[in-house]
Formats: C-alpha cells, structure tokens, sequence
C-alpha cells in the first residue's frame, strides 16, 4: 500500500527577505518545522523569487547535489571553478558541491523578477570532486509525457548527480493521464505542482502543492485540467 | 547558561571558518575548527564538546568517528552536509535533540 505525505502550498515556509521571496516546503534557514525536514533524500524544495538586479552574494557549499530550475527571467551564475554561466527558463543546472564551493546567482535583469526552484539533494558520496553543469531542455513539443530532467547516469536524458534519483517534468493536457513507473525499489517520489491541477492516487494537487508517495512501484498522474508539474523520483534511505 | 562546545572538523579552511561563524552567531554555541583528524582527536581530548560534525573533505571519515568514540563513547558525531548552508541550523537542533 503506498504511503503519500501531503504538503499543501500555504502550509510551506516563506521568508521575506525584500529582495528575496522564497517558498520552502522543507525546513531551511529560519524556517523549521520538525515534521518537515526531508523526503528522503530530497532535502531542500524552494520556491524562489529573486527581484531584478538583486541575487545571492557569493557564499560556499559542501557535500550536496544543487539543482536549480528556472521559471520565467534569468540567473547569472559564478563559481570558484570559474564557470560563468546565464541561465534561464527552459534550462536546468547542477552543482555537486563535494570537498567545496563557492558560487553566487544574481538577476541579471533589472526590470524583472527572476523565479525558480532551488532543489537540493544528499549525495551517495561524500566529498566528491566539485562540479558544475548547465544544459537546455528540449522538451518545447512534448506534451502529455514524463520528460527526464536528471538522472544518475552521465549518459541518459538530462544532467547527471551523484544520487540515485531521476527528475521528470511533465506538460499535460486537461484529462490526460499517465502511469510513472519507479526506477528503483526502495525510491519514494516527490510530486510539485508547477501549474493547473493534478490527482494522484486520488489526492488533487493544486499549483505549489507537494505530493511525497512512497512504498509503491508505480504512479498514476492525471490532469484535471492543463497542468505543468516536477516529478522528483530519490532513495527513500540513503 | 553554559555554551554548548561543537567540535567541526573538515579540510576547507574559508568553508570551516564560515561554518565557525553561524554557529557563534547563535548565542548559546561555540564553535572549535579542527583542519585535521589529529587536531580534532587533541581537541577531543582536552574540551568537553556535546557534538561533532564531520565536514568536507576529510579522508577516513570512519576512522575518526571510531576514534572520537573511543575518546566518549557518548559522543554525539554526525556528517554535515551543505558548507554551512541553511541546513545547518536544523542539522544541529537534531543533533542535540536526538542524542
């Protein structure tokens, strides 16, 4: 029987930091509810809204896989292996912090709020080699499909992490509905709504609610009406 | 009250200093840097500390958590993740929470 944990949009955390709005499902900062700390190895879901010409100074990670998804407006990206990068809605990056690193994201824009979801996973290795990694996802014509976003293998769809988890977006139409089937024994899967409405094994999920399912091997999304959701597939124990 | 001694041990000096300065942010913590796993076994031994987080880059993770309990059996000793992030805080209420 599959176990599901629900975390409805009002129910996040939010910190108001004027130049920063973010949205945390899970304990981060100043926000900390015991009740929500992980799902399993999914530790950090923030809904961020970063205002124009604003962004995070330069600050270090270790030990974590940081996975950024943008929305609408651009972030430019610099870290101390020297990559500068821009990235924007329709792309994802990847860091995995390992022995260390320095990196800051600033809003390019002046004129317009950058939004994205700030994603961070435990690793299954510590202190790896730090890396970094942006790519375009071409997925513009792929409607009522789970695309593959990241997975843990350098050769498949989407960037790579040292995690056994594989992330999907999916674009549905109203009515659509389609069965996603668990890579690995043992993994739970995190549901975020990004637009419209979906059920899942009978639970409706509106916009910026998450679904954590858990103990199953598979899991049937339908649209109630047009619909755009993250489907975050990870190790339950890691 | 009394402070409550975290031992942080890891090989990324700016990251360990950083780690060093949220915690002594919080009134009540006091944070000691071991840049090695021979500095972390002489700090062990001469401070009472109530937690250890083991830290980036440290090359026989096991070995020192081995060691440190040989030290204090009791010991509450956990692997930080984030480099002083915003799990930091929650990591540390857990960990004292817990043991």
């Amino acid at each position: 029987m599959a176990q599901t944990v629900l975390h409805k949009a009002n129910t996040r955390g939010v910190a108001n930091h004027g130049w920063l709005k973010s949205y945390q499902s899970f304990s981060f900062a100043g926000y900390y509810n015991p009740d929500r700390i992980n799902f399993g190895a999914l530790r950090v879901l923030n809904d961020d809204i970063v205002t124009g010409g604003m962004g995070f100074g330069e600050h270090p990670h270790d030990n974590m896989e940081i996975i950024s998804i943008p929305l609408e407006g651009e972030l430019q990206h610099k870290d101390s292996m020297g990559n500068i990068a821009t990235i924007k809605a329709g792309e994802i990056q990847v860091m995995s912090a390992g022995t260390g690193i320095y990196h800051s994201e600033y809003n390019s824009d002046p004129n317009k709020p950058a939004k994205f979801l700030q994603i961070w996973l435990f690793p299954n290795q510590r202190n790896v080699k730090p890396r970094y990694d942006q790519i375009l996802l071409d997925n513009s014509d792929k409607r009522n499909e789970f695309i593959q976003i990241l997975s843990p293998n350098a050769n498949d769809a989407g960037v790579w992490i040292y995690q056994n988890a594989w992330f999907n977006l999916g674009s549905f139409d109203q009515n659509i509905s389609q069965s996603y089937t668990v890579h690995q024994k043992g993994n739970g899967v995190y549901i975020f709504v990004l637009k419209g409405k979906i059920q899942i094994n009978g639970q409706v999920l509106d916009a910026r609610d998450g679904l954590g399912v858990w103990e199953t091997d598979s899991i049937e999304v339908k649209a109630i009406n047009d619909a755009e959701f993250l489907m975050m597939e990870v190790p339950m124990e890691f | 009250m009394a402070l409550i001694e975290i031992l942080i041990v890891g090989t990324n000096k700016p990251i360990m200093q950083t780690i060093e300065r949220l915690i002594n942010k919080e009134g009540s913590w006091k944070a000691t840097i071991a840049l090695s796993s021979e500095d972390a076994l002489k700090y062990a031994s001469a401070i009472n500390f109530k937690l250890v987080l083991l830290c980036a880059g440290l090359e026989e993770e096991q070995l020192l958590n081995e060691k440190l309990l040989k030290l204090k059996s009791d010991l509450p000793i956990v692997k930080h993740y984030g480099g002083g992030s915003g799990l930091l805080f929650t990591e540390i209420h857990q960990a004292l929470a817990l043991f």
